[in-house]
């Protein structure tokens, strides 16, 4: 692989970059770069792909093929160099159970070759910053899925890595725990840190990411700012309608001329529209009556649903 | 080199949990045997009609075959259960392994630290053979390295063999058909040659004959012409295991 051309600022350059296993491949041919400072993010559903083009970024699996550069130098000959700058925050957590929370850190510290007196002093910063202070002489088992992965992102930080890698971050948390891992990687980003997530959901990837390239069956489909995917892919306001499982009517034609699109779902009727009040009244007036209605502003899940013609967690 | 050191460094943490209670256990072990075996049975011996095993007390013929036994068995407890839970359970090498560490700094440190492992056990098991008077060589402390060597030979390629395995399905396996098998017929307890023929085959295709024969050599200071052999097989197996155990773990974690 000859070592591709740099842009100024781009911290992750892939090009045509795939990732086969046996039969199957994982990603396939996939373009991006990654700037300096921003938050980046893989939106997609499970097996998309995305897991596998962070352990690529992360130089624990060499790419099938492509260009891929991370912090300017090749993940293939200069893993050991890149990682020291990268900090990784797993799919499953990896916490060593054999340790104490402090000694997760410290040791971990260690690995980056932190001199000890460097390691204890981030090992306590890390821990008020992730506000596990309290709990640094504990096992980890017993905490919490939400302190676990606040210990993990701690232990990610170790080496105050420019770039930050998270592979769903926040899956399986409950919601304030969620808001909390949120508000740490919202400070990191303050503080100038580079950060690449993926997610499957989409208000994560809207609270997080400046940029996103959203993934489907190991190639990107659609990228941009959520802002601008939403408006590209989608009108402003989606009339949802709901109606009766038991008795549903029939729907042939009530819905021409109200809705830009109109997606049919098993439990519900999306529509597409730039006035989604307007939209209902008419449907009203047209003898149309839904259980109940919604109007709300287009997501994200509503991009994927027009890319790929399918929900993002099914 | 430093990748292995800050590696070993996570073992340490986790022995100064638990070193007292191996030291006390490598010590119990060989007392127990030695003077169950070594002084009882062996007493019943040299009372009886031939005296002598191969020309020296049972003791003397024991103990350094014991020695040998014995880090094997720790080599294979090192490396099957400790390595599969780090690999899967506890995906600990994951951890390690998105910092500098490479795969081959964990390969190397693993090896480090098991040898580390059977320098402890048999060093003790050495001080336990003087207590029990069973040195009669200048040349017997070379036995504590052959010891050493005996437990690399059977570590480095069972380690490579579990960096292969989802479960530890296999583990009991080895353990019930391969180590304990080898404990007591391999040469320890009593001469290879009393073995039937095609046992006596398998034996010998095994590290833990040569392992026996070469300890016992230096430890009766009766040193036989095959020792040179015994050396060389030990070191093969070690070194392939080696060289095996960096490409399945390479194969199993790069994923």
């Amino acid at each position: 692989m000859a070592a591709p051309p740099i842009r100024s600022n781009a911290l992750i350059h892939a090009r045509g970059l795939s990732k086969r296993f046996d039969k199957l491949l994982a990603v396939d041919a996939i373009d991006f770069d990654v700037e300096r400072g921003e938050a980046f993010g893989f939106l997609g559903p499970n097996g998309a792909g995305k897991t596998s083009t962070m352990r690529m970024i992360g130089c624990v699996s060499a790419p099938s093929g492509g260009e891929l550069s991370v912090l300017g130098m090749n993940p293939i000959t200069d893993g050991p160099r890149i990682r020291a700058r990268l900090g990784v925050v797993p799919q499953a957590d990896t916490l060593d159970m054999e340790l104490r929370v402090e000694e997760n850190l410290f040791t971990y510290a260690r690995y980056f070759d932190m001199p000890r007196d460097l390691a204890r002093r981030r090992t306590r910063e890390l821990l008020e910053f992730v506000q596990l202070s309290d709990r640094a002489k504990d096992e980890v088992e017993p905490l919490s899925g939400g302190m676990k992965r606040r210990l993990t992102i701690a232990r990610a930080l170790v080496n105050e890595p420019e770039l930050l890698l998270l592979d769903e971050p926040t899956t399986g948390l409950d919601p304030q725990a969620r808001h909390l891992v949120w508000d740490r990687l919202y400070r990191l980003k303050q503080r100038g840190v580079t950060i690449v997530l993926t997610t499957h959901y989409m208000d994560e990837a809207e609270q997080l990411c400046d940029r996103l390239v959203v993934m489907d069956k190991a190639k990107i489909v659609a990228s941009g700012s959520p802002r601008k995917l939403i408006d590209q892919y989608s009108t402003r306001e989606v009339l949802e309608l709901r109606f009766s499982i038991d008795a549903p009517p029939s729907l042939d034609g009530k819905f021409e001329g109200l809705a830009d699109r109109v997606e049919v779902l098993p439990d519900r009727v999306l529509l597409y529209t730039q006035d989604g009040e307007a939209a209902a009244a008419a449907l009203h007036g047209r003898g149309v009556q839904p259980e109940s209605t919604l109007v709300r502003r287009s997501t994200l899940e509503d991009v994927f649903l027009r890319l790929t013609g399918r929900s993002l967690i099914e | 080199m430093t990748g292995a050191l800050r590696f070993l460094e996570h073992h340490a943490v986790l022995y100064r949990r638990t070193w007292k209670g191996t030291i006390f256990v490598s010590f119990v072990s060989p007392l127990l045997f030695l003077a169950a075996m070594g002084l009882g049975l062996g007493s019943l011996i040299s009372s009886g009609p031939v005296r002598t095993v191969d020309g020296v007390s049972y003791l003397a013929f024991l103990a350094p075959g014991l020695l040998a036994a014995t880090t094997m068995q720790t080599a294979y407890v090192e490396t099957t259960y400790p390595i599969i839970a780090k690999i899967q359970w506890l995906r600990t090498y994951d951890g390690m392994l998105a910092t500098p560490l490479t795969i081959g700094n964990v390969v190397a440190g693993e090896i480090s630290w098991l040898a580390f492992r059977l320098t402890m056990v048999a060093t003790i098991f050495f001080l336990v053979m003087i207590l029990f008077g069973t040195i009669h060589a200048a040349l017997a402390p070379l036995a504590i390295l052959v010891a050493i060597l005996t437990g690399l030979a059977f570590g480095a390629p069972i380690l490579a063999f579990t960096a292969t395995q989802r479960t530890d399905n296999a583990f009991s396996v080895i353990g019930r058909f391969i180590i304990t098998p080898l404990f007591l017929l391999g040469g320890a307890f009593f001469p290879i040659h009393q073995l039937p023929q095609l046992l006596q085959g398998i034996a010998w295709l095994t590290p833990l004959a040569h392992g026996v024969a070469l300890a016992r050599g230096l430890t009766t200071g009766r040193i036989t012409s095959s020792a040179g052999v015994d050396a060389l097989v030990l070191l093969a197996y070690a070194t392939l295991g080696i060289i095996a155990a960096n490409i399945t773990m390479r194969r199993r974690l790069s994923k």
